[in-house]
Order: structure tokens, then C-alpha cells, then sequence
């Protein structure tokens, strides 16, 4: 490096006093700026291109609409096509993070705090391999080897518990439906959730983990007491993730799932509820000019669906920043 | 409270490693015992197994015997968290639980103990704790701010707050003061003199002034050289052992000549 060399060999700049910079640091601030303004570009790339395309659909009254676009119904407008598409997505991202966020917790805190070390770093390596398998892969084995199996299971639920409104039978068979969406989301999901909780569980300071023991605490009581309240914002940020990922989930939901545009909350039904992604992927090929851009139109809300959720994580991480032991 | 503990034939083994050989002593109720001696000659390995404390670390074990009041602490019926709970214990450096507010904190080995409390109860306990732990004046107004938003030295205060909130029989400190300044260090060791009159204190120090200082008792841990186990040396009354020990090896680590 040119500039570290002896400091009086160099005549002081007059005027602006400045430490002198190295060029190790200024292209690696150059650069990591860079990569800064780079996602930036792309964020708002993508968020024009979305605007931009979706615009001959939003222009357009419900009349011009029904008649330009043979999937939309007559008297339809544009957000009452995409209102119970955004229900449905979020319906089935829903039932995925309840299925899937107590689980991952669970094989997290067994990898990082119950399991004999060499059994824990073999069983986390198997974990990390499930994220590493297709969708479509997801979604031909929900539909071939999962739903079969499932249906014994759906219809004991609509037969028993038939009365809470969600399991509303009778079951269908195969069970083309959204609960079953929601569980093959489940283990889509439950990698991501899982690594990164278990991450997160691993960094607990040894010294707060000993404050418990001394205290008599027993291994779970020190888990709640100082593993599960270090780790909860580590934990949202991973089921977030997870959420993000069953929110734009296409192709194992368009394998699985009957589709039907209803505000229902019958998730034991086929032809209830389909998710945007799906959607888009279904009706793709057959559309043409402004149906197109009605299906941009809904990317775009799922777009905006993410992004709030987003908002939503980092609003709840932050809130009780101060006891989060980061200081 | 304040029972006595009486070490026989103590090894320590991290797994293979043989860390501390042959300990045996009798810590004396209502007194401060102090531990010395050169790093790496097993004081705190010593301290972490009187409550039970060593066996967490994954492949640690002892030989020997720890008896609290004549009761085996390892003996094969005995549960490790109930030792712990009767023998509190404060760190080398101070570990709030930084999710917790002070009072939560003060009251979390109570809320093991017994879950039921009602919240008079729980504030006379933090209240006593925390005037126990000659922090209750720096802290009265601000119980629902978080454990981390203290100081260092009142972090520590704080931490023995925690452990004397349950009234424990023996009271065990490693090093509480080398991670504080010399005003918050005074402030710790004119508390363990107070505490003394109601528990049983053993605190490793590598500060001989302090144990000087604080100690009724001193034991003086050496080894041999590096990969050797440690052993205890010599254990009298700390005037003798700062005044006329009777092992050359003590005098010469007291003198400064080692360590």
C-alpha cells in the first residue's frame, strides 16, 4: 500500500485536515456501498415493473374488465378478483407458520441444547438438506404419497370436531385443500425456521445459561428463562422468513390444492381457496393482453403483502429492543 | 442457613484431564473462605463443583465426597438442581438476565423455588434482597428497567441480590470483583462482610489484599507445572497464611515471588 508509509514523508495537504485513506478501505467501503445501492435498484426495479405492467388492468372499469378478461366475472372489479386470492395466500401461509414454527422450535432447541453432540451435528446437517429439495419435488410428494394419507386424518377431524366452523366437513377425497397446502408448506418451511433458530439458540451467552443452572433452574426452566427470551426475536425474524417463503410458495400449492376464489374458512373443502402465486402460475399460459396484466396486478399486491410483513417482524423485533440482551 | 461443607478426597477430571487431585477441607459456617493461588490451579474448578455447578460442562465428573451439614451432595439420590438451589452462586462476571427487569431478576430463583407468590410477597423479597445486597437505594425507583441498563458493580450487587433472594445455606463467589472498578469492588467486599453473619462464603480471588481483606479462612491451590493437576497446599486462618505460612511454596506466592 501506497499511502501507510512514514507519515512525515508526506507534505500535509493545505486546507481540508483528513486521516490519510488507505485503499484497502476505500474499495471495500466503495464496494460494500455498492451492494447497498444495489438491492435498492433492484427493490425499486422490480416494484415499478410491477406498477408499470399492472397499470392497463387498474385503469380499467369492472365492465371493460369482465370483457377483456374471460376469468373475470361480470360486475367483477379488479380487487374484488384479487381480494379472496390475497385470503387465500395468506390463509395457507398462516396454517403453514402454526404447523411449522412449534416444530422447528422444537428440533432447534433438541439440536442445540438436548441432543449428544455428534448426533445433533448429523441430525441439523439433515435438516438443511430438506431446504435444498425442489418444490415441485414438495409438491408431487404432497400429492401422490401425502394427501392419501392425510384423508383418514381430515375425516376424523370433520366427523369429531365438525362443529368448530374451520373443520366443517365432509372431508374431501382426495383432500385437494388448503389445510393440505398449508402442510406441505409446513415442511417447506421448517428448514429455514430451524436453522435459523437454532442459530440463534447457540449464541445465547454460556453466562446467562449459568445464572439459571445456579439457581436451580432445571435445563428446560433455564431454556425459558434465558434461551427462549434471548432468542425470540431471533426466532420472529426466522419465522418471518419461513412466512415470506410460504407466501410466494407456487408450485407445491398449484399441485395440491383444488382452486376456488372464496373468503372461506373451510380448510377440510377443496375449491375454497387459492393462493396468488398458484394463481399466476395456473392462469398464465392461457391469458393474453390485459389478463396478463391483471395477473401482474396481483403479483404486485403480493409484493406489497410481503413487504408489509416484513415491517410487521421488524416492528415487533424492535419493540422490546431494550430487553433483548443486545446491550 | 449458613451450613458448613466438609471436602473429602476431592478429584476433579474433565474428562480424561485430571484438573484438581486430592482436596480435602472443612469450609466453616458463617465465615468467608477465601480460595488463592496462580491460574490454572483448579480454585474455580473446585468452587463450580461444590454446588454442582463443574458437571455441566459436557464430560466433566468428580471423585470424592462434598458433604453439606454431614449430607453427600453427590451421593447417587441427589438431585444437582436441588443443590443448587440450597447453594447460591455469583460469577466472575456479572449475569443479570438482560430479558428481565431488576425486580424479575431479583426474584427468579424464588419463582423456581415456588411458583405461587402474590405480588406483596414477591416486592418484600426483592426489597429485602436488594437492601440485603446494599442496592435497594440505586434501584427503588427503577425496578421495571432492565437488569443490563445498571452498572457493572451494581450489575454484581445485583446478582447477589439474586442469589440471597432464596435464602440459600452457602453462598459461593468466583472472583465477583475482577470485572469492577476499586469503588464498586469496596462496595461487594464491604457486603460480603455484612452477608458473612448469616451465610456460609467461599470466594476465589486473585487479588491477595482482598482476601486479606475479606477472608476468615484462606486456602492456598498450587500445582506442579502446566498439564499437572492442582492440589491444595495449605488452609489456616487467613492471618496465619498472610503472616507465617507454614509451606515455603504459600510464603513465596504470597511474597510475590510466584504468580
Amino acid at each position: 500500500m501506497t499511502t501507510t508509509g512514514d507519515p512525515a514523508a508526506k507534505p500535509a495537504r493545505p486546507g481540508k485536515q483528513r486521516a490519510p485513506q488507505r485503499p484497502g478501505d476505500l474499495i471495500f467501503s466503495i464496494s460494500a456501498k455498492a451492494a447497498g445501492v444495489l438491492i435498492l435498484v433492484i427493490l425499486a426495479a422490480v416494484a415499478l415493473f410491477l406498477i408499470v405492467q399492472a397499470w392497463p388492468a387498474i385503469q380499467l372499469d369492472s365492465a371493460e374488465l369482465a370483457e377483456e378478461v374471460h376469468w373475470i366475472g361480470e360486475a367483477q372489479s379488479l380487487l374484488d378478483y384479487v381480494g379472496p386470492l390475497v385470503f387465500g395466500t395468506i390463509l395457507a401461509a398462516l396454517i403453514a407458520l402454526i404447523i411449522a414454527t412449534p416444530i422447528a422450535i422444537g428440533v432447534a432447541l433438541f439440536i442445540s441444547h438436548y441432543a449428544p453432540r455428534r448426533l445433533a451435528t448429523s441430525f441439523a446437517y439433515v435438516i438443511d438438506l430438506l431446504a435444498a429439495i425442489p418444490s415441485v419435488v414438495y409438491g408431487l410428494w404432497g400429492g401422490l404419497w401425502l394427501m392419501p394419507k392425510l384423508y383418514p386424518v381430515f375425516d376424523w377431524l370433520a366427523t369429531n370436531l365438525g362443529f368448530i366452523p374451520i373443520f366443517e366437513g365432509p372431508a374431501a377425497d382426495p383432500p385437494r385443500t388448503i389445510l393440505t397446502a398449508g402442510i406441505v408448506l409446513a415442511v417447506m418451511i421448517l428448514p429455514i425456521i430451524t436453522a435459523v433458530s437454532r442459530e440463534v439458540f447457540l449464541q445465547t451467552p454460556t453466562l446467562h445459561e449459568e445464572a439459571a443452572l445456579a439457581l436451580g433452574a432445571t435445563r428446560w426452566e433455564m431454556i425459558r428463562m434465558t434461551v427462549l427470551p434471548f432468542a425470540r426475536s431471533g426466532v420472529i425474524s426466522a419465522a418471518m422468513l419461513g412466512l415470506g417463503r410460504a407466501l410466494g410458495e407456487t408450485m407445491a400449492v398449484a399441485m395440491v390444492l383444488s382452486p376456488g376464489l372464496l373468503y372461506s374458512f373451510l380448510i377440510l373443502r377443496p375449491g375454497q381457496q387459492q393462493n396468488i402465486a398458484a394463481n399466476i402460475a395456473l392462469k398464465f399460459p392461457e391469458s393474453s393482453g390485459v389478463g396478463i396484466n391483471v395477473l401482474i396486478f396481483t403479483g404486485l399486491v403480493l409484493f406489497v403483502i410481503t413487504l408489509v410483513v416484513n415491517m410487521l417482524a421488524r416492528w415487533i423485533v424492535s419493540r422490546r429492543a431494550e430487553f433483548s440482551g443486545a446491550n | 442457613m449458613a451450613k458448613r461443607l466438609d471436602i473429602k478426597d476431592l478429584n476433579i477430571y474433565y474428562s480424561d484431564f485430571l484438573a484438581v487431585e486430592g482436596v480435602s477441607m472443612a469450609v466453616e459456617p458463617r465465615a468467608v473462605t477465601a480460595f488463592i493461588g496462580p491460574s490454572g490451579c483448579g480454585k474455580s474448578t473446585v468452587i463450580r463443583s461444590l454446588n454442582r455447578m463443574h458437571e455441566v460442562i459436557p464430560g466433566a465428573r468428580i471423585e470424592g465426597s462434598i458433604a453439606l451439614d454431614g449430607e453427600n451432595l453427590y451421593a447417587r439420590e441427589v438431585d444437582p438442581v436441588r443443590v443448587r438451589r440450597q447453594i447460591g452462586m455469583v460469577f466472575q462476571r456479572p449475569n443479570p438476565f438482560p430479558t428481565m427487569s431488576i425486580h424479575a431478576n431479583v426474584i427468579a430463583g424464588m419463582k423456581l423455588n415456588n411458583k405461587r407468590m402474590s405480588k406483596k410477597q414477591a416486592d418484600e423479597i426483592v426489597e429485602r434482597s436488594l437492601r440485603g445486597a446494599n442496592l435497594w437505594n440505586e434501584v427503588k425507583d427503577r425496578l421495571n428497567r432492565p437488569g443490563s441498563s445498571l452498572s457493572g458493580g451494581q450489575q454484581q450487587r445485583l446478582c447477589i441480590a439474586r442469589a440471597i433472594a432464596v435464602q440459600p445455606d452457602v453462598l459461593l463467589m468466583d472472583e465477583p470483583c475482577s470485572a469492577l472498578d476499586p469503588i464498586s469492588t469496596l462496595a461487594i467486599e464491604d457486603l460480603i462482610g455484612e452477608l458473612k453473619q448469616d451465610y456460609t462464603i467461599v470466594i476465589v480471588t486473585h487479588n491477595m489484599q482482598q482476601a486479606a481483606r475479606v477472608s476468615d479462612r484462606t486456602a492456598f491451590f498450587n500445582l506442579a507445572g502446566v498439564g499437572q493437576p492442582g492440589r491444595l497446599i495449605e488452609m489456616d486462618a487467613t492471618e496465619k497464611i498472610f503472616s507465617n505460612p507454614t509451606e515455603k511454596a504459600t510464603e513465596d506466592y504470597i511474597s510475590g515471588r510466584f504468580g
